[in-house]
């Protein structure tokens, strides 16, 4: 597989991921009262400001042979995690974390909250009250999670070097690709690749940017407003 | 049970709701709310001024606020007791309630609102149950219209119904008709009632406009700072204000302060003077008092009578001499201020002013019952 697909394909499975796991936690983030809330806010927020590097760095020794994560790969699945395309996804996962979990949580809190009495009053209960009320009202906020860690995963250098190693076809992402043949002066087909990130990137912004002002609504989000 | 189908085709009564409160402020110095009502099936109305707890105490009702201290029970049947530990979820409580803001769901079409509540039915009882509530509140037209596509009036009406249709057993509606012009107003009052004839549940209305106490008066419980100040038919409550907030909200717009002078017991009276130096005395209705104590008079503009002329023979008892200082017409009523030592506010007729031909300046008799002059406290 070349670089542009497995790129693709690892931001896909980490933008999919994403919005599962994201979605609750953003809810709780949104909705709890629980005073040590900022905690948890914080370590969501942690991948924003360290260097991919160190994030990479830990990632690699949690999932090495004898990192924690590491031993209970082999012992669940007889091979280890480092340097695999699962491995990848999994610290691509925590290092996109506040990409989704951000917009969905700005999304939800924005809801107003005589809505959701209203609802509850009517006889709904939360999961009811999620399901017809919160996330209809928020899906500008989950277009933006699922475009915005899609893009970021696409794009990220420093911990796929770290955890991912630079296997053809199992690790080697585009932009460890571009790398590459910078180091080996093949200019010419790194600008290639560079354009086309680039201008994905563009494209990709516009939408987000398009969905949240309302200039056009995706049909396929149109299901979970019914 | 809470309720009981009536053998005559299937009219159900609803039992009273009782509420007895205690809302604690944050650090939980005092109670804001503390207060304990009953409401029998029918329209009761909460009247007071805003910030006064009415909204607090629906919200506590409807299980939105937890209470610090207190027991809420619909009939038998125990929604909430702080002593037994009892706290039913709003889902579960059966309590329909309209928001001052509606909180209509602004994705979801007319029809989809009104059947928000009724998913555990099954299809075909769901749709007859949105027709015929679609119908008594003739909004049949706009059941595929977003709330942002229609009218303020016609949002009030969708509101009520989304409520109503999930057969509650007590009906909040926090201030439902603000905004809505008298006439449209009074057509949903005429609706509500309609609907509520059938069913006989429990219906308290928070407002704190005038007006619409009148126009639905069955019973009125006057909170003010988190407190019932008073109970009973809106006659006895609102014409007998016994807090001064409570009388500006329930419209005397005459709030004199005065000094007793003498009380005569045998007549049920006693003389007040009114203002700091004014020579202005009036009688007032006999009240535990005795001279010298500082009072607070309330009287309505439109209590007060107007003579060009001393008038004689007349059984009211006060009779003002003073001047006219200002004179404005606002639609079909004219508001006079008129300077007895003490201004007077006094409402009139385009006509009687012509009558009368009351100009600036010019001296006038006021003539006030005794029993137009309430003490506030």
């Amino acid at each position: 597989m070349n670089s542009l697909g497995l790129s693709f394909e690892l931001a896909g499975c980490v933008a999919a991921i994403l919005l599962l796991v994201g979605t609750p936690v953003a809810y709780w983030l949104a909705y709890s009262n629980w005073r040590g809330k900022f905690l948890l806010e914080s370590i969501v927020a942690l991948p924003l400001v360290l260097p991919p590097t160190v994030l990479g760095f830990y990632a690699l020794l949690a999932m090495g042979p004898r990192g924690p994560l590491g031993k209970l790969w082999i012992a669940l699945f007889g091979h280890g995690l480092a340097f695999t395309f699962s491995g990848l996804v999994l610290a691509s996962i925590v290092y996109s974390f506040p990409f989704a979990v951000q917009p969905l949580m700005v999304s939800f809190e924005s809801v107003d909250q005589k809505l959701l009495d209203a609802s509850a009053v009517l006889g709904a209960g939360r999961w009811r009250t999620f399901r017809r009320v919160i996330l209809p009202l928020s899906l500008p906020g989950v277009v933006t999670a699922l475009v915005l860690s899609f893009a970021h995963t696409l794009g990220e250098f420093g911990v796929v070097l770290m955890v991912g190693g630079n296997l053809t076809g199992v690790t080697r992402t585009v932009s460890i690709d571009i790398y590459d043949r910078v180091q080996s002066l093949e200019y010419g087909e790194a600008n290639h690749l560079a354009l086309l990130l680039l201008a994905m990137s563009f494209a990709v912004l516009c939408f987000v940017y398009a969905v949240n002002r309302r200039v056009w609504t995706p049909a396929w989000t149109r299901w979970v407003a019914k | 049970m809470d309720a009981r189908v009536d053998a005559m085709g299937g009219e159900v009564t609803s039992s009273a709701l009782v509420a007895r409160v205690g809302k604690e402020r944050r650090n939980g110095a005092s109670f804001v709310l503390d207060v304990s009502v009953e409401a029998p099936p029918g329209i009761t109305i909460l009247f007071g001024p805003s910030g006064a707890g009415k909204s607090t105490l629906l919200d506590c009702i409807a299980g939105l606020v937890r209470p610090e201290a207190g027991k809420i029970a619909i009939g038998e049947d125990v929604l909430f007791d702080s002593v037994l530990r009892v706290d039913i979820p709003p889902q579960q409580r059966r309590i329909a309630y309209v928001f001052q803001s509606l909180a209509l769901f602004p994705h979801l079409t007319v029809e989809r609102n009104i059947e928000y509540g009724l998913t555990d039915l099954p299809d075909q009882d769901r749709g007859t149950r949105v027709q015929e509530i679609l119908a008594a509140f003739r909004i049949e037209r706009l059941r595929n219209q977003k709330p942002s596509q229609i009218s303020g009036g016609e949002r009030q009406r969708t509101a009520l119904a989304r409520s109503l249709v999930t057969a509650p057993r007590v009906l909040l509606l926090d201030e439902p008709l603000t905004g809505l012009d008298a006439e449209l107003k009074a057509a949903l009052v005429e609706d509500l009632r309609a609907w509520n004839a059938l069913k006989r549940i429990p219906i308290l209305y928070v407002t704190h406009s005038r007006e619409e106490v009148d126009a639905l008066g069955e019973r009125v419980i006057a909170i003010d700072n988190g407190r019932v100040v008073s109970h009973g038919a809106p006659m006895d409550v609102l014409d007998a204000p016994r807090r001064k907030r409570l009388a500006q909200a329930a419209g005397f717009e005459n709030l004199l302060s005065g000094t007793v002078l003498d009380l005569r017991g045998p007549d049920g009276v006693m003389r007040v003077k009114l203002g700091e130096s004014s020579s202005c005395e009036i009688e007032v209705p006999l009240a535990h008092a005795s001279a010298g104590d500082r009072v607070q008079v309330a009287i309505r503009a439109g209590d007060i009578l107007l003579a060009s002329e001393r008038p004689h023979g007349l059984s009211a008892r006060n009779i003002l001499e003073g001047r006219m200082v200002s004179l404005e017409q606002r639609g079909t009523m004219c508001i006079a201020q008129i300077d007895c030592g003490v201004t007077f506010v006094v409402h009139v007729t385009p006509g009687a002013v012509r009558a009368l031909e009351l100009t600036m300046g010019k001296p006038v008799w006021l003539v006030l019952k005794t029993h137009s002059c309430h003490l506030v406290d």
